[in-house]
């Protein structure tokens, strides 16, 4: 039962983290809490079973999905949030990101239906039993498809130039610049892998629920801001820990305790009373506490 | 008649609502996502008191705007040791809890709300829609009126200094600590009150009233209008106040509407449409001038 709730638990933190990097690596850059990330969440889910009905291709769904995300979220940075950011004023982007995801939501109501679409998608893997344990499919594939990604981000950052760009840029831009790095191609890098990373999370959740709706990025979009703070806003890693916890609190919350208020609102409870101990989130960030 | 006083009470709310979180959010430059949550904890406690308690709508009122302020009271604290996006993320945090309380603490009316509110009475005179209307465009003049002293007194001086340099306005000697949790007080205070004659008024309230969705419409009111401008934020108050009866003819497209007004604003209005150093302040001062009236630049 225990071991159970873990593996629960665990899944669901991989598919936080997958929307919590994203969130992560554009606020490394730009310093700009991006509700509109959730869009690309849904965005990458209504594109992937739109594509899948057609082709009934899983890659070519995952294509469609993560790179309409990608062009997205290189518009969005290049049409808003880089001109935006010339302006002092941190609440103003923010307000500009909650505009366009509500814009968005919309128009996935508007063009796709306010109903429940499915994503019938038979993986073929069968669930395993390891003695009391049961890992389903889809399990299976959340949390291999998690880790690759996670040994990708890991190489992309560490080990290639834009990567250890984007290290440098989030430390110090100006720094970064005087050291001849282009910023401006490093912005478009967290932008596009950003919404890239939001996309794929969209995929596999609407595959692992069997549901694509147009407020399924509701959630998401204020959550990953609670997970992303107690990572330690701008830190990669301690994003991915953070949606670790956060998963497995639920899960255990919701499998021993039962519900004495929503999820949602535990999520924030604790991220309240953790950043009165530590502003500055649960690891040394990137960000700006002050 | 009892439509358009039932639209100048849900306007003149919607206005109070801006003022309010414009004395936190405009002049002090403390980012809030979460203005709905006192709002709300001014609504249940008017209704809680009234329906609970059988206190009558003034008495309700005090405690009401009290409460409110105290909670804000403590943001204002909090706000000494969290700063911009960590701040702004608490205060979503903070809408979401207290949203969550009232949908599920018994005591709360739950998921069921709270009804059966009395409307606010003078001795044997019961408040109609129109006198609540006029209540409240009542409390508005006063708020303005109260507001423009504040921003021409030592009090609007310390908050704007802080907000565009806190460490600076320390070093002044401001107390900084002293003046944003005042700001804090008066903003959720005012709140307080606005949810107050929101639950007398309607006489049922639930916690979806309250929710999220709510705080950003009052930030984009008072975003858009102008932060730091009390006609600016007034008419963002209207404007968005008013938005549902006049795009009642598209109101399939409402939300798509809305949320592209806030990209495009804030794309090239980056400080609202009546907000400092604007476009169109500067031509409407500019034009003020040349008319050789008393223009008033801030």
């Amino acid at each position: 039962m225990l071991l159970q709730q873990i593996v629960n638990g665990i899944t669901i933190g991989s598919l936080y983290s997958l929307v919590a990097l994203g969130l992560t690596m554009v606020y490394g850059i730009m310093r700009v809490l991006d509700i509109a990330n959730a869009g690309a969440y849904t965005l990458g889910a209504y594109l992937g079973v739109w594509a899948y009905t057609r082709t009934h291709s899983i890659i070519i769904a995952l294509l469609a999905g993560v790179g309409g995300a990608a062009i997205t979220g290189y518009l969005f940075q290049r049409a808003v949030y880089t001109p935006i950011k010339k302006v002092a004023d941190p609440i103003v982007p923010l307000v500009a990101s909650i505009g366009l995801f509500i814009v968005m939501e919309d128009l996935f109501r508007l063009i796709a239906g306010p109903y429940t679409i499915t994503f019938p998608v038979h993986l073929p893997l069968n669930r395993l039993t390891l003695g009391s344990v049961i890992i389903t499919g889809t399990q299976a594939v959340i949390l291999l498809v998690s880790a690759f990604l996670f040994l990708l981000l890991w190489i992309l950052l560490n080990k290639t130039k834009i990567g250890l760009a984007w290290q440098a840029t989030a430390q110090d831009v100006e720094t970064a610049m005087a050291m001849g790095i282009n910023t401006r191609s490093v912005v478009a890098f967290a932008f596009i892998l950003g919404y890239a990373f939001a996309a794929l999370a969209g995929i596999l959740v609407a595959i692992h629920y069997n549901a694509v709706f147009p407020t399924m990025g509701d959630i998401p979009s204020y959550k990953m801001l609670a997970i992303v703070v107690l990572g330690g806003l701008g830190n990669p890693l301690g994003a991915v820990v953070a949606s670790m916890v956060v998963g497995l609190a639920e899960a255990l919350v919701a499998g021993y305790i039962g519900s004495f208020l929503p999820t949602d609102a535990i999520a924030f409870l604790a991220l309240i009373i953790l950043l009165l101990v530590r502003p500055q989130g649960l690891f040394a960030s990137g960000g700006d506490a002050r | 008649m009892n439509y358009w006083a039932v639209l100048a009470t849900t306007v003149g709310i919607w206005v109070l609502l801006a003022l309010s979180l414009n004395i936190i959010t405009g002049e002090a430059g403390q980012p809030n996502i979460g203005h709905a949550a006192f709002f709300g904890i001014g609504a249940y406690t008017s209704a809680i008191l009234n329906t609970k308690y059988g206190v009558d709508f003034w008495g309700a009122l005090i405690v009401a705007i009290a409460v409110s302020a105290l909670v804000g009271a403590v943001l204002g604290l909090i706000s000494m040791r969290l700063r911009n996006d960590f701040l702004a993320i608490t205060t979503i945090g903070l809408n979401f809890v207290t949203v969550a309380v009232f949908q599920t603490v018994h005591y709360f009316g739950g998921a069921m709300g709270i009804g059966g509110i009395q409307p606010p009475r003078i001795g044997g005179l019961a408040f109609g829609t129109l006198e609540i209307a006029g209540l409240i465009w009542v409390v508005v003049a006063l708020v303005v009126i109260l507001n423009r002293h504040l921003q021409k007194a030592w009090f609007g001086y310390a908050l704007r200094a802080i907000r565009d340099d806190e460490a600076a306005a320390a070093a002044m000697g401001i107390d900084v600590r002293r003046y944003k949790v005042l700001a804090f007080v008066i903003g959720t205070g005012l709140a307080g009150l606005a949810g107050s004659i929101y639950a007398h008024f309607m006489t049922f309230i639930s916690a979806g009233d309250f929710g999220f969705n709510i705080s950003v419409t009052i930030l984009a009111m008072v975003v858009l209008g102008g932060r730091g401008s009390i006609p600016g934020v007034m008419l963002g108050g209207i404007v968005l106040g008013m938005a549902p009866e006049v795009f009642r003819f598209i109101s399939d497209y409402r939300l798509l509407v809305f949320g592209s007004i806030l990209v495009l604003v804030m794309r090239f209005f980056p400080s609202g449409l009546l907000g400092q150093g604007s476009r169109l302040q500067e031509l409407l001062t500019g034009f003020i001038r040349r008319e050789g009236a008393g223009a008033r630049v801030r």
